[in-house]
Protein backbone atom coordinates (compact mmCIF):
# COMPACT_ATOMS: atom_id res chain seq x y z
CA UNK A 1 0.00 0.00 0.00
CA UNK A 2 1.40 3.39 -1.06
CA UNK A 3 0.73 6.26 1.31
CA UNK A 4 0.02 9.76 0.05
CA UNK A 5 -0.86 13.03 1.72
CA UNK A 6 -2.58 16.10 0.37
CA UNK A 7 -0.58 19.05 -0.84
CA UNK A 8 -1.64 22.49 0.33
CA UNK A 9 -4.24 24.07 -1.98
CA UNK A 10 -1.99 27.05 -2.69
CA UNK A 11 0.75 24.74 -3.99
CA UNK A 12 -1.69 23.34 -6.55
CA UNK A 13 -3.18 26.74 -7.44
CA UNK A 14 0.30 28.22 -7.94
CA UNK A 15 0.89 25.88 -10.89
CA UNK A 16 -2.58 26.43 -12.37
CA UNK A 17 -2.10 30.16 -12.92
CA UNK A 18 -3.24 31.21 -16.37
CA UNK A 19 -5.28 28.04 -16.95
CA UNK A 20 -9.10 27.98 -17.14
CA UNK A 21 -10.28 24.37 -17.37
CA UNK A 22 -9.11 21.47 -15.21
CA UNK A 23 -9.72 17.72 -15.37
CA UNK A 24 -9.21 15.55 -12.26
CA UNK A 25 -7.92 12.02 -11.87
CA UNK A 26 -8.38 10.06 -8.64
CA UNK A 27 -7.27 6.56 -7.74
CA UNK A 28 -9.59 3.87 -6.41
CA UNK A 29 -6.73 1.89 -4.92
CA UNK A 30 -4.18 3.14 -2.38
CA UNK A 31 -5.12 6.85 -2.50
CA UNK A 32 -8.78 6.05 -1.88
CA UNK A 33 -7.81 3.93 1.14
CA UNK A 34 -5.73 6.66 2.71
CA UNK A 35 -8.44 9.21 1.97
CA UNK A 36 -6.50 11.34 -0.44
CA UNK A 37 -7.78 10.35 -3.87
CA UNK A 38 -11.23 8.71 -3.70
CA UNK A 39 -14.68 9.99 -4.66
CA UNK A 40 -14.96 12.32 -1.68
CA UNK A 41 -11.57 13.91 -2.23
CA UNK A 42 -12.33 14.43 -5.94
CA UNK A 43 -15.51 16.30 -4.98
CA UNK A 44 -13.60 18.41 -2.45
CA UNK A 45 -10.88 19.21 -4.97
CA UNK A 46 -13.43 20.21 -7.62
CA UNK A 47 -15.14 22.54 -5.13
CA UNK A 48 -11.85 24.12 -4.13
CA UNK A 49 -10.90 24.71 -7.76
CA UNK A 50 -14.31 26.21 -8.59
CA UNK A 51 -14.05 28.49 -5.55
CA UNK A 52 -10.83 29.75 -7.03
CA UNK A 53 -12.36 30.47 -10.43
CA UNK A 54 -11.48 27.33 -12.39
CA UNK A 55 -13.89 25.29 -14.46
CA UNK A 56 -13.65 21.59 -13.59
CA UNK A 57 -14.58 19.80 -16.79
CA UNK A 58 -14.77 16.32 -15.29
CA UNK A 59 -13.14 13.75 -13.09
CA UNK A 60 -11.98 10.17 -13.62
CA UNK A 61 -11.74 7.73 -10.73
CA UNK A 62 -9.82 4.76 -12.08
CA UNK A 63 -9.45 1.45 -10.26
CA UNK A 64 -5.68 1.90 -10.43
CA UNK A 65 -4.19 5.08 -11.80
CA UNK A 66 -0.71 3.53 -12.02
CA UNK A 67 -1.97 1.14 -14.74
CA UNK A 68 -0.96 2.46 -18.12
CA UNK A 69 -3.75 0.65 -19.97
CA UNK A 70 -6.48 2.04 -17.70
CA UNK A 71 -5.24 5.62 -18.09
CA UNK A 72 -4.77 5.26 -21.83
CA UNK A 73 -8.34 3.94 -22.17
CA UNK A 74 -9.67 6.86 -20.09
CA UNK A 75 -7.99 9.43 -22.33
CA UNK A 76 -9.35 7.60 -25.42
CA UNK A 77 -12.93 7.22 -24.19
CA UNK A 78 -13.30 10.48 -22.25
CA UNK A 79 -12.33 13.36 -24.55
CA UNK A 80 -12.94 15.91 -21.75
CA UNK A 81 -9.75 14.68 -20.10
CA UNK A 82 -7.61 15.58 -23.10
CA UNK A 83 -9.33 18.93 -23.74
CA UNK A 84 -8.74 20.45 -20.28
CA UNK A 85 -6.03 23.13 -19.94
CA UNK A 86 -4.49 21.13 -17.11
CA UNK A 87 -4.97 17.90 -15.17
CA UNK A 88 -4.74 17.54 -11.40
CA UNK A 89 -4.04 13.97 -10.25
CA UNK A 90 -5.05 12.72 -6.80
CA UNK A 91 -2.84 9.63 -6.82
CA UNK A 92 0.66 8.58 -5.84
CA UNK A 93 3.66 9.66 -7.91
CA UNK A 94 3.38 6.54 -10.05
CA UNK A 95 -0.21 7.50 -10.86
CA UNK A 96 0.76 11.08 -11.74
CA UNK A 97 3.57 9.75 -13.88
CA UNK A 98 1.22 7.34 -15.69
CA UNK A 99 -1.24 10.14 -16.45
CA UNK A 100 1.63 12.36 -17.65
CA UNK A 101 2.93 9.71 -20.01
CA UNK A 102 -0.52 9.26 -21.59
CA UNK A 103 -1.47 12.94 -21.84
CA UNK A 104 -0.55 15.07 -24.80
CA UNK A 105 2.86 16.58 -24.12
CA UNK A 106 1.35 20.07 -24.21
CA UNK A 107 -1.04 19.35 -21.32
CA UNK A 108 0.38 20.11 -17.83
CA UNK A 109 -0.18 17.28 -15.32
CA UNK A 110 -0.05 18.38 -11.67
CA UNK A 111 0.20 16.22 -8.54
CA UNK A 112 -2.32 17.00 -5.82
CA UNK A 113 -0.57 14.66 -3.37
CA UNK A 114 2.84 13.96 -1.92
CA UNK A 115 3.82 10.29 -1.99
CA UNK A 116 5.36 9.27 1.29
CA UNK A 117 5.86 5.57 2.00
CA UNK A 118 5.10 1.91 1.44
CA UNK A 119 2.90 0.85 4.31
CA UNK A 120 1.73 -2.03 6.37
CA UNK A 121 -2.00 -1.50 6.90
CA UNK A 122 -2.37 -2.16 10.60
CA UNK A 123 -6.11 -1.55 10.54
CA UNK A 124 -8.39 0.70 8.53
CA UNK A 125 -6.88 4.18 8.55
CA UNK A 126 -3.67 3.16 10.38
CA UNK A 127 -0.59 2.82 8.22
CA UNK A 128 3.01 2.16 9.21
CA UNK A 129 6.09 2.13 7.02
CA UNK A 130 7.12 -1.48 6.59
CA UNK A 131 9.60 -1.62 3.73
CA UNK A 132 12.06 0.75 2.08
CA UNK A 133 12.16 -1.15 -1.24
CA UNK A 134 15.93 -1.42 -0.83
CA UNK A 135 16.39 -4.39 -3.11
CA UNK A 136 18.39 -6.42 -0.58
CA UNK A 137 16.05 -7.94 2.01
CA UNK A 138 17.62 -8.71 5.40
CA UNK A 139 14.48 -9.76 7.28
CA UNK A 140 15.77 -13.35 7.44
CA UNK A 141 18.40 -12.32 9.96
CA UNK A 142 16.53 -9.58 11.82
CA UNK A 143 13.51 -11.41 13.13
CA UNK A 144 11.19 -9.85 10.55
CA UNK A 145 11.94 -6.28 11.70
CA UNK A 146 13.52 -4.07 9.05
CA UNK A 147 16.54 -2.07 10.24
CA UNK A 148 16.64 -0.05 7.00
CA UNK A 149 13.10 1.09 7.52
CA UNK A 150 12.42 0.99 11.24
CA UNK A 151 15.75 2.44 12.44
CA UNK A 152 15.91 6.16 11.48
CA UNK A 153 19.64 5.74 10.84
CA UNK A 154 19.23 2.48 8.92
CA UNK A 155 21.97 0.85 10.98
CA UNK A 156 22.87 -2.75 10.15
CA UNK A 157 25.01 -3.89 13.08
CA UNK A 158 23.03 -3.10 16.19
CA UNK A 159 21.63 -0.13 18.09
CA UNK A 160 23.27 3.30 18.26
CA UNK A 161 24.13 5.01 21.53
CA UNK A 162 20.80 6.78 21.48
CA UNK A 163 18.74 3.99 22.99
CA UNK A 164 17.07 5.19 26.17
CA UNK A 165 15.41 2.40 28.14
CA UNK A 166 14.86 0.56 24.90
CA UNK A 167 13.27 3.53 23.14
CA UNK A 168 14.47 5.30 19.98
CA UNK A 169 15.97 8.76 20.53
CA UNK A 170 14.68 10.05 17.20
CA UNK A 171 11.11 8.77 17.36
CA UNK A 172 10.75 8.71 21.10
CA UNK A 173 7.37 6.95 21.02
CA UNK A 174 8.91 3.97 19.21
CA UNK A 175 10.83 1.10 20.71
CA UNK A 176 14.33 0.94 19.19
CA UNK A 177 14.24 -1.31 16.10
CA UNK A 178 17.48 -2.99 17.17
CA UNK A 179 16.18 -3.67 20.67
CA UNK A 180 13.15 -5.30 19.05
CA UNK A 181 15.38 -7.29 16.70
CA UNK A 182 17.44 -8.37 19.71
CA UNK A 183 14.38 -9.46 21.71
CA UNK A 184 12.89 -11.33 18.76
CA UNK A 185 16.09 -13.18 17.90
CA UNK A 186 16.60 -14.02 21.57
CA UNK A 187 13.15 -15.62 21.68
CA UNK A 188 14.06 -17.57 18.54
CA UNK A 189 17.33 -18.76 20.06
CA UNK A 190 19.16 -17.02 17.18
CA UNK A 191 21.14 -14.30 19.03
CA UNK A 192 24.30 -15.54 17.31
CA UNK A 193 22.99 -13.75 14.19
CA UNK A 194 23.54 -10.44 15.97
CA UNK A 195 27.25 -11.20 16.35
CA UNK A 196 27.61 -11.59 12.57
CA UNK A 197 29.15 -8.58 10.83
CA UNK A 198 26.75 -7.07 8.30
CA UNK A 199 28.73 -5.47 5.48
CA UNK A 200 27.78 -2.10 3.98
CA UNK A 201 24.67 -2.23 1.85
CA UNK A 202 24.93 -2.75 -1.90
CA UNK A 203 23.22 0.35 -3.24
CA UNK A 204 23.89 -0.73 -6.81
CA UNK A 205 20.88 -3.00 -6.32
CA UNK A 206 18.75 0.13 -6.26
CA UNK A 207 20.09 2.32 -9.06
CA UNK A 208 17.21 4.35 -10.42
CA UNK A 209 14.98 4.09 -12.27
CA UNK A 210 14.39 0.41 -11.49
CA UNK A 211 12.41 -1.83 -13.79
CA UNK A 212 11.06 -5.34 -14.14
CA UNK A 213 10.14 -6.69 -17.55
CA UNK A 214 8.63 -10.17 -17.52
CA UNK A 215 8.29 -10.28 -21.28
CA UNK B 1 56.04 13.90 11.59
CA UNK B 2 54.65 11.58 8.92
CA UNK B 3 56.30 8.51 10.37
CA UNK B 4 55.40 9.25 13.96
CA UNK B 5 53.12 6.72 15.58
CA UNK B 6 50.18 7.50 17.83
CA UNK B 7 51.24 8.96 21.16
CA UNK B 8 47.89 7.89 22.57
CA UNK B 9 48.64 4.27 21.70
CA UNK B 10 52.12 4.57 23.19
CA UNK B 11 50.71 5.99 26.41
CA UNK B 12 48.02 3.32 26.72
CA UNK B 13 50.47 0.52 25.90
CA UNK B 14 52.83 1.99 28.51
CA UNK B 15 50.28 1.12 31.17
CA UNK B 16 49.97 4.54 32.77
CA UNK B 17 46.62 6.21 33.41
CA UNK B 18 45.80 8.17 30.26
CA UNK B 19 43.68 11.31 30.14
CA UNK B 20 42.04 12.66 26.99
CA UNK B 21 39.55 15.48 26.64
CA UNK B 22 37.31 16.73 23.90
CA UNK B 23 37.26 20.11 22.21
CA UNK B 24 34.44 21.32 20.04
CA UNK B 25 35.30 23.21 16.82
CA UNK B 26 33.93 26.75 16.41
CA UNK B 27 30.76 27.50 14.47
CA UNK B 28 32.52 29.77 12.01
CA UNK B 29 36.08 30.29 10.87
CA UNK B 30 37.39 32.22 13.89
CA UNK B 31 39.68 29.68 15.51
CA UNK B 32 41.10 31.87 18.28
CA UNK B 33 38.95 30.39 21.03
CA UNK B 34 39.53 26.87 19.84
CA UNK B 35 43.29 27.39 19.79
CA UNK B 36 43.25 29.01 23.23
CA UNK B 37 41.54 25.90 24.60
CA UNK B 38 44.08 23.71 22.83
CA UNK B 39 46.96 25.62 24.43
CA UNK B 40 45.33 25.31 27.80
CA UNK B 41 45.11 21.53 27.48
CA UNK B 42 48.51 21.03 25.89
CA UNK B 43 50.84 18.88 28.03
CA UNK B 44 48.03 18.22 30.50
CA UNK B 45 46.33 15.54 28.42
CA UNK B 46 47.67 12.85 26.11
CA UNK B 47 45.31 13.63 23.25
CA UNK B 48 42.34 15.84 22.46
CA UNK B 49 39.24 14.60 20.65
CA UNK B 50 37.82 16.91 18.03
CA UNK B 51 34.08 16.46 17.71
CA UNK B 52 32.46 16.04 14.29
CA UNK B 53 29.40 18.28 13.90
CA UNK B 54 28.37 17.16 17.36
CA UNK B 55 24.63 16.94 18.00
CA UNK B 56 24.28 17.41 14.21
CA UNK B 57 25.06 21.12 14.54
CA UNK B 58 27.19 22.37 11.65
CA UNK B 59 30.65 23.51 12.72
CA UNK B 60 34.16 23.86 11.39
CA UNK B 61 35.44 20.52 10.09
CA UNK B 62 36.80 18.06 12.64
CA UNK B 63 39.56 17.11 10.19
CA UNK B 64 40.69 20.73 9.78
CA UNK B 65 40.55 21.33 13.54
CA UNK B 66 42.54 18.15 14.15
CA UNK B 67 45.28 19.54 11.90
CA UNK B 68 45.15 22.85 13.81
CA UNK B 69 45.74 20.88 17.01
CA UNK B 70 48.74 19.13 15.47
CA UNK B 71 50.26 22.53 14.65
CA UNK B 72 49.78 23.52 18.28
CA UNK B 73 51.60 20.40 19.40
CA UNK B 74 48.46 18.73 20.75
CA UNK B 75 47.80 15.19 19.54
CA UNK B 76 44.33 14.98 18.03
CA UNK B 77 41.77 12.19 18.05
CA UNK B 78 39.86 12.85 14.84
CA UNK B 79 36.23 11.99 15.51
CA UNK B 80 34.44 10.75 12.42
CA UNK B 81 30.72 10.10 12.27
CA UNK B 82 28.74 8.16 9.67
CA UNK B 83 26.07 10.84 9.38
CA UNK B 84 27.64 13.22 6.87
CA UNK B 85 29.77 11.13 4.50
CA UNK B 86 29.24 8.20 2.18
CA UNK B 87 31.86 5.47 1.90
CA UNK B 88 33.86 7.34 -0.74
CA UNK B 89 34.10 10.49 1.37
CA UNK B 90 34.85 8.42 4.50
CA UNK B 91 37.84 6.67 2.93
CA UNK B 92 39.05 9.76 1.16
CA UNK B 93 38.92 11.87 4.35
CA UNK B 94 40.64 9.10 6.31
CA UNK B 95 43.51 9.00 3.82
CA UNK B 96 43.62 12.78 3.94
CA UNK B 97 43.79 12.74 7.72
CA UNK B 98 46.65 10.25 7.61
CA UNK B 99 48.81 12.24 5.21
CA UNK B 100 48.17 15.38 7.26
CA UNK B 101 49.66 13.64 10.29
CA UNK B 102 46.56 12.52 12.22
CA UNK B 103 47.16 9.19 13.95
CA UNK B 104 44.02 8.54 16.03
CA UNK B 105 40.49 7.99 14.81
CA UNK B 106 37.34 7.70 16.86
CA UNK B 107 34.55 6.10 14.82
CA UNK B 108 30.98 7.01 15.77
CA UNK B 109 27.49 6.66 14.34
CA UNK B 110 26.69 10.35 14.81
CA UNK B 111 23.62 12.05 16.23
CA UNK B 112 20.66 12.12 13.88
CA UNK B 113 20.14 15.31 11.85
CA UNK B 114 16.76 15.77 13.50
CA UNK B 115 18.58 16.96 16.65
CA UNK B 116 20.67 19.56 14.90
CA UNK B 117 20.46 22.91 13.17
CA UNK B 118 20.00 21.52 9.63
CA UNK B 119 16.99 19.29 10.20
CA UNK B 120 16.08 19.17 6.52
CA UNK B 121 19.44 17.60 5.61
CA UNK B 122 19.77 14.08 4.24
CA UNK B 123 21.27 11.84 6.91
CA UNK B 124 23.80 9.67 5.10
CA UNK B 125 24.65 6.62 7.25
CA UNK B 126 26.00 4.83 4.18
CA UNK B 127 28.12 3.00 6.76
CA UNK B 128 27.27 2.32 10.38
CA UNK B 129 29.81 2.59 13.20
CA UNK B 130 30.88 -1.07 13.02
CA UNK B 131 31.33 -0.78 9.27
CA UNK B 132 33.26 2.46 9.79
CA UNK B 133 35.61 0.69 12.21
CA UNK B 134 36.02 -2.05 9.61
CA UNK B 135 36.75 0.58 6.93
CA UNK B 136 39.55 2.15 8.98
CA UNK B 137 40.92 -1.32 9.65
CA UNK B 138 40.88 -2.14 5.94
CA UNK B 139 42.77 1.10 5.14
CA UNK B 140 45.19 0.21 7.94
CA UNK B 141 45.86 -2.99 6.00
CA UNK B 142 46.69 -1.05 2.85
CA UNK B 143 43.45 -1.71 1.01
CA UNK B 144 40.21 0.06 0.29
CA UNK B 145 36.68 -1.20 0.84
CA UNK B 146 36.73 -2.79 -2.62
CA UNK B 147 39.75 -4.87 -1.58
CA UNK B 148 42.00 -2.89 -3.87
CA UNK B 149 45.62 -2.53 -2.74
CA UNK B 150 46.47 1.13 -2.15
CA UNK B 151 50.25 0.95 -2.20
CA UNK B 152 50.34 2.87 1.05
CA UNK B 153 47.40 2.79 3.37
CA UNK B 154 47.10 4.17 6.87
CA UNK B 155 48.27 3.16 10.33
CA UNK B 156 45.63 4.72 12.56
CA UNK B 157 45.19 3.90 16.20
CA UNK B 158 41.54 3.02 15.92
CA UNK B 159 38.94 3.78 18.53
CA UNK B 160 35.21 3.50 18.97
CA UNK B 161 32.52 4.34 21.48
CA UNK B 162 30.57 2.20 23.90
CA UNK B 163 27.69 3.06 26.24
CA UNK B 164 28.24 1.00 29.41
CA UNK B 165 24.97 2.34 30.83
CA UNK B 166 22.79 1.32 27.87
CA UNK B 167 19.46 -0.24 28.73
CA UNK B 168 18.96 -3.00 27.65
CA UNK B 169 22.67 -3.71 27.81
CA UNK B 170 23.09 -6.96 25.88
CA UNK B 171 22.61 -5.48 22.35
CA UNK B 172 25.17 -2.78 23.24
CA UNK B 173 27.55 -5.43 24.57
CA UNK B 174 27.21 -7.43 21.35
CA UNK B 175 27.94 -4.29 19.35
CA UNK B 176 30.99 -3.57 21.51
CA UNK B 177 32.33 -7.02 20.71
CA UNK B 178 31.64 -6.51 16.99
CA UNK B 179 33.62 -3.27 17.11
CA UNK B 180 36.54 -5.08 18.74
CA UNK B 181 36.34 -7.82 16.10
CA UNK B 182 36.22 -5.19 13.36
CA UNK B 183 39.48 -3.69 14.63
CA UNK B 184 38.76 -1.17 17.41
CA UNK B 185 41.72 -0.99 19.79
CA UNK B 186 40.56 1.67 22.20
CA UNK B 187 37.18 2.82 23.48
CA UNK B 188 36.01 6.10 24.91
CA UNK B 189 32.78 5.53 26.76
CA UNK B 190 29.67 7.63 27.05
CA UNK B 191 29.39 9.54 30.31
CA UNK B 192 29.63 7.31 33.37
CA UNK B 193 27.83 8.07 36.59
CA UNK B 194 27.31 4.60 38.00
CA UNK B 195 30.89 3.66 38.79
CA UNK B 196 30.12 0.19 40.17
CA UNK B 197 28.26 -0.76 37.05
CA UNK B 198 31.06 0.66 34.92
CA UNK B 199 33.63 -1.36 36.86
CA UNK B 200 31.74 -4.56 36.07
CA UNK B 201 31.61 -3.57 32.40
CA UNK B 202 35.32 -2.75 32.45
CA UNK B 203 36.28 -6.09 33.97
CA UNK B 204 34.41 -7.95 31.21
CA UNK B 205 35.45 -5.61 28.40
CA UNK B 206 39.13 -5.63 29.31
CA UNK B 207 39.35 -9.35 28.56
CA UNK B 208 38.82 -8.50 24.87
CA UNK B 209 42.15 -6.70 24.79
CA UNK B 210 40.95 -3.19 23.97
CA UNK B 211 41.98 -0.16 26.00
CA UNK B 212 39.14 1.65 27.71
CA UNK B 213 38.89 5.29 28.72
CA UNK B 214 35.96 6.03 30.97
CA UNK B 215 33.86 9.00 29.86
CA UNK B 216 33.61 11.79 32.42
CA UNK B 217 31.10 14.52 31.73
CA UNK B 218 31.55 17.79 33.58
CA UNK B 219 28.27 18.73 35.25
CA UNK B 220 28.25 22.52 35.01
CA UNK B 221 25.10 23.00 37.10
CA UNK B 222 22.17 21.20 38.70
CA UNK B 223 20.09 22.48 35.80
CA UNK B 224 22.37 20.68 33.35
CA UNK B 225 22.04 17.46 35.34
CA UNK B 226 18.25 17.72 35.14
CA UNK B 227 18.47 18.44 31.42
CA UNK B 228 20.66 15.39 30.83
CA UNK B 229 18.28 13.18 32.73
CA UNK B 230 15.29 14.22 30.70
CA UNK B 231 16.90 14.73 27.29
CA UNK B 232 20.03 12.66 26.75
CA UNK B 233 19.56 8.95 26.18
CA UNK B 234 21.72 6.56 28.13
CA UNK B 235 22.81 9.24 30.61
CA UNK B 236 21.41 9.02 34.11
CA UNK B 237 22.80 11.40 36.70
CA UNK B 238 22.06 9.80 40.07
CA UNK B 239 20.00 11.73 42.59
CA UNK B 240 22.87 12.00 45.08
CA UNK B 241 24.95 13.91 42.54
CA UNK B 242 22.06 16.18 41.56
CA UNK B 243 21.48 16.96 45.24
CA UNK B 244 25.19 17.59 45.77
CA UNK B 245 25.07 20.16 42.96
CA UNK B 246 21.83 21.71 44.21
CA UNK B 247 23.32 22.30 47.66
CA UNK B 248 25.80 24.74 46.12
CA UNK B 249 24.42 28.19 45.21
CA UNK B 250 23.63 28.59 41.51
CA UNK B 251 26.37 29.93 39.27
CA UNK B 252 30.09 29.59 39.86
CA UNK B 253 29.69 27.52 43.01
CA UNK B 254 27.76 24.80 41.17
CA UNK B 255 30.43 24.68 38.50
CA UNK B 256 33.06 24.31 41.23
CA UNK B 257 31.03 21.44 42.68
CA UNK B 258 30.80 19.87 39.22
CA UNK B 259 34.56 20.11 38.83
CA UNK B 260 34.97 18.48 42.23
CA UNK B 261 32.61 15.64 41.23
CA UNK B 262 34.41 15.10 37.91
CA UNK B 263 37.78 15.05 39.66
CA UNK B 264 36.45 12.51 42.13
CA UNK B 265 35.24 10.32 39.27
CA UNK B 266 38.59 10.53 37.47
CA UNK B 267 40.26 9.57 40.74
CA UNK B 268 37.98 6.54 41.04
CA UNK B 269 38.82 5.53 37.48
CA UNK B 270 42.52 5.75 38.32
CA UNK B 271 41.97 2.85 40.67
CA UNK B 272 41.17 0.32 37.93
CA UNK B 273 40.70 1.78 34.44
CA UNK B 274 43.10 2.49 31.56
CA UNK B 275 42.19 6.13 31.45
CA UNK B 276 39.60 8.87 31.47
CA UNK B 277 38.07 10.89 28.67
CA UNK B 278 36.83 14.25 29.92
CA UNK B 279 33.94 15.92 28.14
CA UNK B 280 33.60 19.49 29.40
CA UNK B 281 31.27 20.69 26.60
CA UNK B 282 32.33 24.32 26.20
CA UNK B 283 33.92 24.52 29.64
CA UNK B 284 37.34 23.16 28.55
CA UNK B 285 39.11 25.75 30.71
CA UNK B 286 38.02 23.67 33.72
CA UNK B 287 39.76 20.51 32.50
CA UNK B 288 43.22 21.35 33.92
CA UNK B 289 41.60 21.90 37.32
CA UNK B 290 39.78 18.55 37.16
CA UNK B 291 43.06 16.84 36.31
CA UNK B 292 44.96 18.67 39.04
CA UNK B 293 42.38 17.71 41.67
CA UNK B 294 42.07 14.07 40.59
Amino acid sequence: MIITKKKAAQDILKRLKGKKTVHLFGCGSCAEQCRTGGERELVEMAAMLRDNGYEVTGSSLLDETCYNQLVRKEYRTNPAAGRADAVVVLACGAGVKTVASNADETQPILPALDTTFLAVVESQGRFFEGCSLCGECVLDSTGGICPHTECPKGLLNGPCGGVANGMCEVNTENECAWVRIYSRLKKQGRLALLMEYSPPKDHSAGIRPRKLCLR
Amino acid sequence: MMEEASGLKKALDGGGFVITAEICPPRGSDTAGFLAKARLLKDRIVAANVTDNQRAVMRLSSLACSVLLLREGVEPVFQMTCRDRNRLAVQSDLLGAWVLGIRNILALTGDHVSFGDHREAKAVYDLDSVQLVHTVDVLNHGKNLKDRALGNGTGFFLGAVVAPGAEPFEPEWIKFRKKVEAGARFFQTQAIFDMERFKRFFDDAETFGAKILGGILLLKSAKMAHYLNSNVPGVKVPRELVEELEKAPEGGAQLEKGIEIAARQVKELKGFCHGAHIMAIGQEESVPKIIAMA
